[in-house]
């Protein structure tokens, strides 16, 4: 499996960490309740098709991505860099 | 036999083997399969289960009966290896398999007298009862009788290595399809890998007869691969198996790099090479694998498919028998008994299911007839043809076989495709797009004339050269062959007696029809219940006619029925080769800080891993027999007088910025924007889940600048947390991290006399009262710039120190000289340990991901002024309920006076079942200072239990003690000592 | 009255050749990571140039020349090697002293790119990555940086701690590649 590194450019699986759901970027404000960090934390959609998966490059540039994949094909559909994507959003 | 004047190896030398203690003459491009026969030699192995006497079926990769195992350099054994791949070499010894105590005579051969009760499903319906008898009866025996080749339980020490290659096309197989499609990518200037297991490219180009441009095909694939070997860019590599497709063009391949070599034994070239490839676009040219046809005793050595034949006769000129005959379904096995004649070779009959067959040259036909047994045992004597008008027996020690051709489709399901079933050719064929990037050709399309497969190999280069951008050259493609396929159907002969499938396992036509009796009707329940496909060989024969037999038995189509999964790798790869790179001193990267020398050489510590860390374990001195003895006189150092101790591997991360002290405010519980510049603070680290990440101290060395400490093991993980806050929670804040775990060696220097020793270095010494407990700053030593911080884990009066890398050896030495001058010395893990638990410090065997700052009692350090990551978890109902587990001091009080870390606690009096598990003991050590041992655990209720007697024991170790719970910190409670 | 003495990261390993390729510890001077602030990339930039003649790379691209080079390092980050760093720089960017961090060697000769390719998960082929391209990866099981010098001829840093697993790797590959001739 490679992911394209919007900084470093295609690059073998071995160079990136895997966190998880992209769900993360978007923290709930403190006092969003219970309910709300428990979406946050815990509750994924685990769908079979695309995912908005967070990477770390950290065996490359160090950047954290946001790597749009279809979990059923392992197409990736989109590498973007988490700072573009949360400022995007801000 | 050796025929003169065919073939490709070269008669001009001679080479000299040995099979089972016998030697026999080969010549280079000989594999030990031509060889052996050349020798006559049929026999070869015995098989799995019945140890049926088994011949040389095929010439290529899936070959499932020819497994020998080849001795290697230093007597390590190579068990499983086909005689068909293994090249030979002057000195090759090689071994039968699965026969004792010989080949010709193997006793467990009575299992074939007992076949009728070992058939699909035996070992399942039999042993089942006891069911203590499986483990310790059934399956040992089974196991003794059945098998293949046994490993030789030794370390293997051949080296053995992974690569990375990287290209535009990749072309898989160099046949007339995978050539063409390099030999086109390469002239339009492409970056090609030509990949081929065999040892010589050109595929059956060098296996049959056919002229190609006017030229013997060999010697055209010889003048191609010629052509291309000179162009910089495209790498031939032959003895090489693409293994499997991966995701985004990765695929792995084995390299057989010596097995052709009599290598010296500290030869240091790997003797596989694991490659990683990467293509921007592939052409899979894998080629087709002639199939048998099933009939009764279709397994005597002898019986061999019919491409083989031509391939021993055309490319090894070795004739595979004297009388032979040929039972085929389809013109292209017609080729082999022309070939055969021409060749002065003596053709028997021709036997063909067909009843239109026509004969291609001047042999017997016997059309519309099928071969319906065999006879002779160890060796092919006679065959049983059924004609309309009865049978006869023909007189024969050689039967060539064709059922057909499968296609090489393996590759194209290797990210979940599956085949499609072409009836024109009876078989499965690639579905189109099931590997992104890659294209089809050839034989493993379905394509099997020669100049067909030409022109697949020139359309699908010249379509991947225009995705990459660049110009298919023209090409005058090649006159060759071009016979039309003709082929119809045959799996299996009616008949009584076993009809074998899959040679390797076992497995015969009954066993397939039993599993769809019992109703194993999917084929992959079939595949189980029958071990069908299931060897070394994947079936790469027998799948398709198995599932033939089963779509026959159960009433289906074959498409309906379907094919097993096909999964990497395509043939096997020894995990050695796979886990290549990382055994030994490769398994890891060693770090070893800049004491590492003088700690090691001079002092003689033993070390222990932390992460990826050494570390002294303790610096024993003579006279001292234990460690305990070095650990306490350690300890003692730094209670009385000054200890010396490496801390460079705790993490140090730089952070600088206008919005420095926002990340750290926002990362750990409790406050840094109010630290003053100078001085250093401990801080907590929590998940965003509330539990404990990582501690640590963090000092300010400027209004924007901060270097923070880690654990070293958490060191990793926290500076890939502080990127993910700085660039996915918060990347609007103007802040810098950049981890100078490496830039300095950094040394405790702890104890009464810690001041003393330092002003000995210092070139400004402190005053007394100047640097105070949690100051920090810019000091020098002999001139050198370096940092110095007041902080403490033993609990005493202590500094870190921190040099430039470059001088920590030189530092080192000196420092633990001038603390023995002092009456101290340098100490270890062990004794740091210790100090630590004396004090009740916390490490991560306390902090282990499921514990609460409210855990420990520092429920207080998450400052309510302000939001950090995990304080809104931290507050959950279940984090801070008054009977969790929480952190305590634990001390022996009863007859047994020894604590062991990992035992549990429970109330004086329980039962030590989990059930009534009050908590657990995270640390512990022996302290001198106190005269006993001290640990830190967590136990319900916390600090609500102490003074209470409770029962500590631990199962793994048999240690059961009585403990008293009590404060975590032993000693000097008030913290005097580290103020003074 | 005692000193402190310096020691490299690879002190004790001389140079060494198998075969075509030769492995050795290379001292490129003072290490500095420079990391701008925002909005700061042009302004240091630009006083980089000034005051130590190279620009700021582009990822994956080092610039100067032998004695005074800038090598990008990461997400928003250069390695300045050679000069020590101009103060002014610390107004524009955070600025840290890395120079006993990294172990650096230079790899040259004839062979280099394969027995890189034993090591190194990225394309290293002249065409592809070439004299001045410059990555931050894998060196075995490593996080490293390489860099291009010359045709034959690359610079390879992994931390300090990890100098002597280097040296393990890069022999283990040299040797084999070797033997292979």
């Amino acid at each position: 499996m490679r992911l394209r590194c919007p900084i470093c450019g295609s690059r073998d699986r071995r160079e990136f960490y895997y966190q998880g759901a992209a769900v993360m970027l978007d923290r709930p404000a403190p006092d969003a309740g219970e309910a709300a960090w428990d979406d946050y934390l815990h509750l994924r959609e685990n769908s079979a098709g695309d995912v908005d998966e967070l990477w770390s490059h950290d065996g490359g540039c160090g950047a954290w991505l946001v790597v749009t994949r279809n979990v059923s094909t392992h197409e990736i559909k989109a590498v973007r860099l988490a700072s573009d994507v949360k400022e995007a959003s801000a | 036999m050796r025929l003169s004047g065919k073939g490709l190896i070269d008669r001009s030398q001679n080479l000299s083997f040995q099979f089972d203690g016998h030697t026999y003459r080969a010549h280079p491009g000989d594999t030990l399969a031509s060889a052996l026969l050349a020798n006559d030699i049929h026999l070869v192995g015995r098989s799995f289960k019945y140890h049926r006497p088994r011949g040389i079926l095929t010439a290529g990769s899936e070959e499932p009966n020819a497994l020998v195992s080849v001795v290697r350099r230093r007597g390590a054994i190579d068990p499983n290896v086909r005689a068909t791949v293994q090249e030979v070499y002057d000195g090759l010894t090689a071994r039968s398999q699965n026969a004792w105590p010989s080949l010709s005579f193997d006793a467990m051969a009575i299992n074939d007298l007992a076949a009728p009760f070992l058939g699909a499903g035996f070992y399942y319906k039999t042993f089942m009862w006891p069911r203590a008898f499986w483990e310790k009866l059934y399956e040992p025996v089974i196991r003794r009788a059945a098998g293949l080749g046994a490993l030789s339980g030794e370390r293997d020490e051949d080296p053995y290595e992974k690569a990375y290659a990287f290209c535009d096309l990749l072309v898989i197989g160099s046949g007339p399809a995978g050539l063409m499609a390099a030999l086109t990518a390469a002239e339009a200037g492409a970056d090609v890998i030509l990949a081929d297991e065999d040892h010589v490219m050109g595929g059956r180009l060098n296996a049959e007869t056919h002229e190609v441009a006017g030229q013997a095909s060999a010697d055209w694939a010889a003048d191609t691969i010629a052509r291309l070997s000179k162009m910089d860019n495209v790498r031939l590599m032959p003895r090489t198996t693409v293994t499997g497709a991966y995701d985004q063009g990765t695929f792995g391949a084995l390299e057989r790099v010596t097995h052709h070599q009599n290598v010296p034994v500290d030869h240091a070239c790997a003797r596989e090479t694991f490659w990683r490839i990467v293509a921007k676009r592939s052409v899979l040219a894998a080629g087709s694998i002639e199939r048998p046809i099933a009939f009764q005793n279709n397994d005597r050595p002898g019986i061999m498919m019919a491409s083989a034949v031509r391939t021993y006769l055309n490319r090894y000129g070795v004739a595979p028998g004297g009388a032979i005959t040929l039972f085929a379904n389809n013109d292209d096995a017609h080729r082999t008994a022309v070939d055969l004649q021409d060749a002065g070779a003596d053709v028997v009959a021709v036997i063909d299911s067909r009843t239109d067959a026509k004969a291609q040259g001047d042999y017997r036909l016997i059309h519309g007839a099928q071969v319906c047994g065999a006879s002779g045992r160890k060796a092919l004597e006679a065959i049983t043809v059924r004609t309309p008008k009865g049978e006869m027996a023909i007189k024969t020690d050689c039967l060539a076989v064709s059922g057909g051709w499968n296609p090489s489709v393996h590759l194209t399901c290797h990210m979940n495709g599956r085949p499609t079933w072409n009836s024109a050719i009876a078989s499965f064929v690639p579905t189109p797009g099931a590997i992104p990037g890659m294209a089809t050709v050839g034989a493993c399309n379905g394509t099997f004339s020669t100049a067909a497969c030409f022109a697949e190999g020139y359309a699908a280069a010249k379509d991947a050269l225009k995705e990459l951008g660049l110009t298919a050259p023209d090409m005058v493609l090649p006159d060759a062959e071009d016979s039309a396929t003709r082929v119809s159907a045959l799996w299996a002969v009616e008949g009584k007696g076993r009809a074998w499938l899959d040679f390797q396992n076992d497995v015969t036509v009954k066993d397939v029809k039993q599993a769809a009796r019992e109703n194993f009707r999917s084929v992959e329940h079939m595949k189980r219940y029958t071990t069908q496909g299931m060897a070394t060989d994947q079936g790469k024969s027998s799948n398709v006619a198995a599932l033939a037999v089963l779509a026959d038995a159960t009433g289906r189509g074959i498409p309906e029925t379907g094919t097993t999964t096909f999964r990497p790798p395509y043939s096997p790869v020894a995990l050695a080769a796979l886990g290549a790179g990382a055994k030994g001193k490769g398994f890891a990267p060693e770090r070893k800080t800049t004491s590492h020398a003088a700690s090691t050489q001079d002092m003689d510590a033993p070390m222990i891993e932390a992460g990826l860390w050494y570390r002294p374990s303790y610096f024993p001195k003579s006279g001292e027999r234990t460690w305990r003895q070095s650990c306490d006189r350690e300890v003692g150092y730094v209670r009385e007088a000054v200890g010396v101790c490496d801390v460079s591997t705790l993490g140090k991360i730089d952070i600088q910025g206008p919005d420095a002290s926002k990340l750290l405010d926002f990362v750990y519980t409790n406050m840094f924007s109010t630290l003053k510049v100078g001085r250093v603070r401990y801080g907590l680290m929590l998940r965003e889940d509330g539990n404990i990440m990582d501690d640590g101290t963090t000092a300010r060395l400027g209004e924007t600048h901060y270097v923070m400490t880690t654990t070293t093991a958490a060191a990793g993980p926290v500076m890939r947390h502080l990127e993910f806050v700085t660039q996915a929670l918060h990347p609007e804040w103007d802040v810098r991290i950049m981890s100078v775990t490496e830039q300095w060696a950094q040394f405790a220097v702890a104890g009464p006399q810690s001041r003393a020793l330092l002003n000995d270095l210092l070139d400004a010494p402190l005053a007394e009262g100047a640097f105070p407990f949690i100051a920090c700053g810019p000091v020098q030593v002999h001139g050198i710039p370096a940092r110095l911080f007041r902080i403490s884990f033993s609990g005493e009066h202590a500094y870190e120190l921190a040099v430039p890398s470059r001088y920590g050896d030189s530092l080192f030495r000196l420092l633990v000289a001038r603390a023995e001058a002092l009456g101290g010395g340098a100490y270890g893990m062990e004794a740091l340990n210790v100090l630590r638990i004396e004090k009740g410090f916390i490490t991560h065997s306390e902090i282990d991901g499921r514990v609460t700052a409210f855990d420990l009692g520092m429920e207080r350090m998450i400052s309510a002024k302000k939001d950090c990551i995990g304080k809104t978890m931290a507050a959950r109902p279940g984090l801070v309920e008054r009977d969790r587990q929480r952190f305590v001091g634990i001390k022996p009080v009863g007859e047994v006076k020894q604590l062991t870390a990992g035992a549990h606690i429970f109330l004086d009096g329980a039962f030590a079942t989990a059930e009534n598990s009050k908590g657990y003991i995270t640390s512990v050590g022996y302290s001198p200072t106190l005269g006993h041992y001290v640990g830190l655990g967590f136990v319900e209720g916390g600090a609500s239990r102490e003074g209470e007697v409770m029962k500590m024991v631990d199962h793994l170790r048999g240690v059961e003690a009585q403990v008293e719970i009590c404060d975590p910190v032993f000693f000097d409670p008030d913290g005097e000592k580290v103020r003074g | 009255m005692a000193r402190l003495i310096a020691k490299s990261p690879l002190a004790g390993h001389g140079a060494k050749t198998v075969g075509s390729v030769t492995v050795e510890e290379v001292d490129l001077g003072a290490l500095t990571s420079v990391a701008p602030f925002k909005g700061q990339d042009k302004a240091c930039s630009d006083l980089m140039k000034a005051a130590h003649g190279m620009a700021l790379p582009a990822p994956n691209r080092a610039t100067g020349k032998e004695g005074a080079r800038a090598i990008w390092f990461g997400r928003g980050m250069a390695l300045l090697c050679g000069p020590e760093p101009d103060a002014k720089l610390a107004s524009y960017a955070a600025v840290t002293d890395q120079s006993d961090a990294w172990t650096v060697v230079s790899v040259s000769g004839a062979d280099t790119v394969e027995v890189l390719a034993r090591m190194i998960p990225i394309d290293l082929r002249a065409a592809t990555f070439k004299r001045g391209h410059t990555a931050r990866t894998m060196i075995q099981h490593m996080t490293g940086s390489i860099t291009r010098v010359g045709p034959d001829r690359f610079l390879i840093m992994v931390f300090r701690s990890m100098a002597d697993t280097l040296m393990h790797d890069l022999e283990t590959a040299m040797e084999s590649i070797a033997a292979r001739r």
